[in-house]
């Protein structure tokens, strides 16, 4: 891991202003920030481990577990919520037996919630895999699920 | 400093620039409000209740974050202030639990004080009722707790471990309300990188941070710490004859109220229940309880008949200064022998040797308090932060005020996060590490010139030895990149005052006495010594290992480096104790046990140490034990030496006795009596008197401290102007040679304290350390020290709340090694060296260069000691702790 962490720290000099960039860059490659890699952060840019992650947890683009393989992510926003975006997410969470926020233990499948993909008219939205499925329902969902689990 | 003068509330008020408007009013008694602002750490601003109004401005001013200008009107309270400052203080009680009877912060929290002096709208309040769930509370750490449910997100917290810590373990995570105050991670304290020194926990202003179990304390009793030579000042705080609390004392200079995790909440073993509270006797293997009358009978009986040289003594650098003198004096007058000596000559003998040679004087030339102001600090073989945590904070401080710092150290230690260089030399090398430099300071025409003309002389030899340290040859053999060396030299050449710290990692090396000469050359060739903020400074392991040298504990010289075979100075003590004394120097502490191994010493008394665990080749100490005639140990603690005993006597604690240590600045402080000592135990000066008096001596009839101190005083030279009275408030650092001397902050100012009054370099050739690993005992061995355990834990072991945070040894390896012997984290391993074997758990770490392993002596599981050298050094006699070569194999549990 450290060997490729040193290629994400490579175009970084190493100071602390650099420290959300490089925060985003890690992210980028592992999809999400573990203690591990925050730890490294903080090593590399002298900033304290406890203001790594307080910076880190004050931004909601970071993330702290890893993404399943198939990351679905349900649209909160209003438009959505009006048309049963509350019910879609419950539903996911059922069938795949993990809350919003969390991943599966074989990592194969994450959720995650945003508020509004400037997507209304067709609400509710989800994103699955940045692909955007329109007019959701909880018989969709199933098929979605089953369609990427190959059955 | 330029004069203002500004008005608050229409009072007139002078100051000088740069005070903000807050600093002004507190110290002009007029009240603002605050939560977030403390004096020791750098305002914040975001609290927002010292908020006032200024004439000709708009709006609200944060008055913690507003400089005081010329002319300013200021106005602390309005109609408009007084509403924001409601709403404000409302919001920050929605979120914080009220209870506050049981909170134990009541009646000391400011949360408090401000609500009673804004006051709050109790309709309003229980409208803005926080419904959210309580948060659990951060029980994880053993000395205290963090609720959040009570956290006024203040940040004091976070600031005190960032500026005065430096540790940097709390920060605020997460965002608007859920924003918390938690460690990397949101991990339990515990888990986090938190060094438990609780000054956070000082500094909260309500009860969101707060010592397990408080208990207000019915007295408070000024004294000083018991554990390392740093010395800082305390209150303990009594209820029902126990220690209840400790705090540090603010108006200290030695430490500004700060403590480190044992000095705060490490004093639980003074009423532990295993302290020695009677006379014991060994009969069949196992101890018995006697009376003081018995016990003192038998030996003074059993000394009397071993008189002479074939008695030796150990005093106790855990003693008081009263204690030690009235121990050699016994061993001196009385038993007519100079076999007297302490754990001195484990740790800081080279420096006693090295530098009376080249300052004539062995002691820290400057005062603690001014590191803050040198412009670099040069640490080699100093594990400061952990063995001086509160000189490390002085450290810290340095270099917040722009202080460059070298770092010199076989292992990358925790100071080295605050290093502008960082050196890691292989351990064993500080000689030719230190020469290199000097090369380049003289190569490069950076040594001050004036200063060694005017007061140094030998540099010239120097000069012509400097001439084999070619610098290339300094890299390969130290393992350190020239270019840094070169960088690290002119550094501490130019960028002065430089002052530098040294400890174990110079002293402990069979040529520690050439090291420290190393390093005092280096200070003499640069000008870096008699100056403020400017020398060469040995930091002292024990509490009172300083006063015990003072005090003559020690085999050559009389109290105050009274040379013992100086014809006036044995007339001078032969006629104040009237006694004939020995005319030959005592064996050293590391003689005594070839001597007792040889049958030479038969008897010995032992006060106040433990060399089973701290001589180096325990083993060896051991069996001379075994081979003692008759073996008398003082002690708190039934130690692990003290199973070897004939007799054991229960000594007092530094809580429950009077008398002063001296600190590593020279600096004799007032220890005083807290609580009674636990059943029959004496303080040491006692017993030793009731020796002497049923031996039949004259001169041991001392009725208190007080009598011990008038004759310190008048036998003393350095100390001859410290009296109880003068240093009821202040210590006074030596020499201080008459009652209206104010003491001396640092030496060496206009002249050397050597006899020619110059200061002396010596040309030095690099010896390597007895043993180096070879293919059979493969990895170097090096010792150092935890923050959390104090030398053999003979205290620190039996305080619960350490053990919890670490409760046994590691050896540490660097992560290569580990891989080439197949070892993994936690794995259990067994090390041996030629004279030992012992098992332990690995701690894989990158701290430890490849090669090099270490271990601590704190755990008596696990004797590091008898893997240890005692090959010492010719000079001083310290044995090699530092460096020894073992063989580390996996093994099962």
């Amino acid at each position: 891991m450290n060997n490729q962490l040193d290629e994400i720290f490579a175009p970084f000099t190493g100071k602390s202003e650099e420290l959300i960039p490089v925060l985003q860059a890690v992210q980028g490659e592992y999809g999400y920030l573990s203690d591990e890699t925050m730890g490294e952060i903080a090593r590399f840019t002298g900033v304290p481990g406890s203001r790594v992650y307080g910076v880190a947890t004050f931004y909601s683009q970071f993330r702290f577990t890893p993404v399943g393989e198939t990351h679905i992510c349900v649209c909160r926003g209003t438009a959505c919520h009006v048309r049963g975006s509350g019910k879609i997410l419950e539903n996911i969470e059922g069938l795949l037996g993990i809350k919003n926020g969390e991943v599966t233990d074989d990592l194969k499948y994450s959720i995650d919630t945003l508020a509004c993909i400037g997507a209304c008219g067709i609400a509710p939205c989800v994103v699955v895999n940045d692909k955007v499925n329109a007019k959701m329902t909880p018989n969709k969902v199933r098929e979605i699920l089953n369609r990427d689990k190959g059955l | 400093m330029k004069k203002i003068s500004c008005y608050i509330d229409d009072i007139r008020i002078e100051t000088p620039e740069g005070v903000t408007i807050l600093e002004l009013a507190r110290a002009n008694g007029i009240y603002i409000p605050t939560l977030c602002y403390h004096p020791d750490i750098s305002p914040s601003g975001n609290c927002r209740l010292c908020i006032v109004e200024i004439e000709g401005r708009r709006g609200q001013h944060i008055s913690c974050m507003t400089r005081v200008e010329d002319g300013m009107r200021i106005r602390t309270d309005s109609q408009e202030i007084a509403e924001i400052r409601r709403v404000t203080l409302e919001l920050i009680h929605a979120n914080h639990t009220q209870d506050c009877t049981s909170c134990s912060s009541n009646n000391n929290c400011q949360l408090q004080e401000v609500t009673a002096y804004i006051g709050v709208n109790e309709e309003r309040l229980n409208k803005l009722r926080r419904t959210r769930p309580l948060l659990k509370i951060d029980d994880s750490n053993p000395f205290f707790n963090l609720d959040h449910n009570k956290c006024i997100t203040c940040g004091i917290c976070i600031r005190t471990c960032d500026e005065v810590a430096g540790v940097n373990a709390l920060d605020y995570s997460f965002r608007g309300f859920a924003t918390v105050v938690s460690t990397f991670g949101d991990k339990p304290i515990k888990e986090s990188v938190c060094e438990s020194c609780g000054e956070c926990v000082v500094r909260c202003p309500v009860g969101a941070l707060y010592v397990k179990e408080t208990v207000i304390p019915a007295r408070e009793v000024k004294t000083v710490c018991a554990y390392c030579g740093v010395g800082c000042n305390i209150y303990l705080g009594v209820r029902d004859n126990k220690i209840v609390s400790v705090r540090g004392d603010r108006e200290s200079i030695v430490n500004k109220g700060r403590l480190c995790v044992k000095g705060r909440f490490g004093y639980s073993f003074v009423d532990h229940p295993e302290r020695l509270t009677s006379p014991l006797i060994k009969s069949n293997s196992s101890f018995k309880e006697i009376s003081w009358d018995e016990a003192l009978d038998i030996i003074a009986d059993k000394f009397s008949k071993n008189q002479g040289r074939k008695f030796a003594a150990l005093s106790s650098a855990k003693a008081t200064n009263e204690d030690n003198y009235i121990i050699q004096k016994f061993t001196r007058a009385v038993m007519g022998t100079n076999n007297i000596d302490h754990c001195a000559r484990l740790c800081h003998a080279p420096t006693v040797s090295g530098l009376v040679q080249s300052f004539g004087s062995g002691a820290m030339t400057n005062s603690i308090d001014e590191f803050t102001s040198a412009k670099t600090i040069f640490s080699i073989g100093s594990n400061t932060t952990v063995a001086h945590p509160i000189i490390g904070l002085h450290v810290k401080e340095a270099k917040r005020k722009g202080a460059k710092i070298i770092v010199a150290n076989p292992k990358e230690i925790d100071l080295c996060r605050f290093a502008d260089i960082f050196i890691q030399h292989y351990p064993g090398t500080d000689v030719v590490l230190l020469m290199g430099m000097m090369k380049v300071i003289a190569d490069e025409g950076l040594e001050d010139k004036k200063f060694l003309e005017d007061r140094c002389e030998g540099f010239d030899e120097l000069l012509n030895c400097l001439g084999d340290y070619d610098l290339e040859n300094v890299s390969r053999i130290t393992g350190v990149d020239t270019e840094k060396i070169r960088q690290a030299a002119r550094l501490y050449a130019t960028n002065t005052p430089s002052s530098l710290i040294y400890a174990m990692g110079i002293t402990q090396h069979s040529h520690g006495t050439d090291n420290v000469l190393a390093v005092s050359n280096i200070a003499l060739l640069t000008g870096n010594v008699g100056k403020e903020s400017s020398g060469v400074n040995p930091l002292r392991g024990q509490n009172n290992v300083q006063g015990a040298c003072d005090m003559g504990g020690l085999p050559n010289v009389f109290p105050g480096y009274q040379s013992v075979t100086d014809p006036d100075k044995i007339e001078k003590f032969e006629k104040a104790w009237s006694a004939r004394l020995d005319r030959q120097e005592g064996l050293t502490h590391t003689e005594y046990f070839t001597e007792i191994g040889k049958g030479n010493i038969k008897t010995l008394y032992q006060v106040g140490e433990n060399p089973v665990l701290s001589e180096a080749d325990a083993n060896h100490v051991k069996k001379a034990l075994e081979k003692l005639d008759f073996f008398v140990v003082q002690d708190i603690f039934l130690t692990e030496t003290a199973q070897y005993a004939d007799i054991v006597l229960p000594a007092c604690s530094f809580a429950e006795k009077d008398g002063t240590f001296t600190n590593t600045e020279r600096r004799v402080q007032r220890v005083r009596k807290a609580v009674n000592p636990p059943g029959e135990a004496m303080e040491d000066w006692r017993i030793t008197c009731e020796i002497a008096r049923r031996m039949g001596a004259e001169g041991f009839d001392f009725e208190s401290v007080d009598d011990i101190v008038r004759e310190i005083n008048s036998l003393t030279p350095s100390y001859a102007g410290i009296t109880y009275d003068r240093i009821e408030k202040e210590g006074l650092q030596w020499p201080c040679p008459d009652r209206k001397h104010p003491g001396t902050k640092y030496l060496h100012r206009e002249k050397f304290a050597g006899s020619t009054g110059k200061g002396r370099l010596f040309p030095l050739l690099y010896k390597a350390s007895v043993e180096l690993p070879d293919t059979e005992f493969p990895l170097l061995l090096t010792t150092d020290r935890s923050l959390y355990h104090y030398h053999t834990s003979t205290m620190t072991g039996r305080v619960r709340g350490l053990k919890d945070i670490e409760g046994t040894e590691y050896l540490r390896i660097n992560p290569e090694d580990a891989r080439k012997m197949g070892v993994n984290e936690g794995e259990m391993v067994s090390v041996k060296s030629r004279r030992g074997k012992l098992k332990v758990k690995v701690n894989i770490n990158r701290s430890c260069p490849e090669g090099v392993a270490s271990l601590t002596f704190h755990f008596p599981e696990t004797p590091t000691n008898e893997l240890t050298i005692c090959a010492v050094d010719p000079v001083s006699k310290i044995p090699e702790t530092k460096v020894c070569a073992v063989n580390v194999e996996k093994t099962e549990l």
